[in-house]
């Protein structure tokens, strides 16, 4: 109960820091047309065709996150994520790290809890760098940089979020190793 | 029958919730969009490229450092990542850098490292945000090259 209301408090904390955020660069724009009405309307057709360019791409993203939120919940993936371990360990905790979303303190006390129940620390690794493929937001990042381009820094992504993982318990192993070896 | 009508319904209604959850979710990050696009606009009329290409020189290697340093100190939907990446490259600066920039702004979290650390462990925080970003000054080079060699 604690939990869901600091869930909530910190939501609430982002919208009101973003709203801010956004009256701020208006009030700049507000100063700006009294200064160089000029220039600021140039800027304001400038963000105005931006803004049209990337309406339809938006569209795109809000249909492919309610689909994923159809289909994916974070309790469904905990359940997949803390018992295996081996290659379908990796490969699963890759997969879902992609396919997660929401934002990253949803995830930081579910990874906790599974960590207390033995989850691998190379294993969260690759989870949370998987995160950074979102496929909901592909389509955007593909307007501006190309199938091509996304495809193949998906897949070399991919590929570092293992290596990392590795390099991780690696160094968690010899830390440990050398505690030990002190004690 | 009636056993099936409930299930159904139930189904309608948890896909109707997603797609409820996901306008909600893009409603939040809407006025940050909007006041990125806003700025864009600002900066596409008052910097000149020329001041761009003296932050980003042109020299390879300084530039993707560059990319994934900035990169690593924002936080924020990827989306904003993608906005600004794309119209760097439209000024001139190299793949490269914007490569580094949009990978480090998912994978290193310098903002949320007291979090991660507080939750997963101070030792594997520092680790993996130092690796994150190791990893995307690779990842940049790494892509830049291989779309090179396609034909």
């Amino acid at each position: 109960m604690r939990s869901e209301q600091g869930k909530n408090t910190t939501k609430r904390k982002n919208v009101s820091y973003s709203f801010l955020f956004l009256v701020i660069v208006l009030i700049v724009y507000g100063v700006l047309f009294f200064v160089e009405p000029d220039k600021s309307m140039k800027s304001v057709y400038a963000s105005w065709h931006i803004f049209l360019n990337i309406i339809p791409v938006l569209l795109v993203v809000v249909f492919l996150m309610g689909l994923s939120n159809y289909v994916l919940k974070p309790k469904k993936v905990s359940k997949y994520l803390g018992e295996k371990s081996g290659f379908k360990g990796w490969s699963i905790s890759a997969l879902f790290g992609i396919l997660s979303h929401g934002p990253i303190y949803v995830w930081y006390p579910l990874l906790k809890e599974l960590k207390e129940h033995g989850m691998r620390t190379g294993l969260i690794a690759v989870f949370l760098y998987n995160r950074a493929i979102k496929l909901p937001l592909l389509p955007v990042m593909i307007f501006y940089f190309g199938v091509l381009f996304v495809l193949i820094l998906c897949i070399y992504m991919i590929v570092c979020s293992l290596l990392q993982g590795k390099i991780i318990e690696l160094l968690e192993d010899t830390y440990c190793g050398l505690k030990r070896e002190l004690v | 029958m009636d056993n099936i009508q409930r299930k159904t319904e139930n189904k309608r209604k948890q896909f109707l919730f997603s797609f409820y959850k996901a306008i909600k979710s893009f409603a939040t990050m809407l006025p940050v969009l909007l006041g990125v696009i806003l700025l864009i606009g600002l900066f596409k009329i008052y910097v000149p490229p020329s001041v761009i290409s003296t932050v980003f020189t042109g020299e390879l290697f300084r530039d993707t450092f560059l990319g994934s340093m900035i990169g690593s100190i924002s936080a924020g939907n990827p989306i904003t990542s993608y906005l600004i990446g794309g119209e760097l490259l439209q000024e001139g600066v190299s793949l490269f850098a914007v490569t580094a920039f949009i990978t480090a702004w998912v994978t290193v979290g310098v903002i949320q490292l007291p979090a991660e650390a507080s939750t997963l462990g101070k030792r594997f925080a520092l680790l993996r945000n130092a690796l994150s970003f190791l990893f995307s000054l690779i990842v940049a080079v790494a892509t830049v090259l291989t779309l090179q060699v396609i034909p």
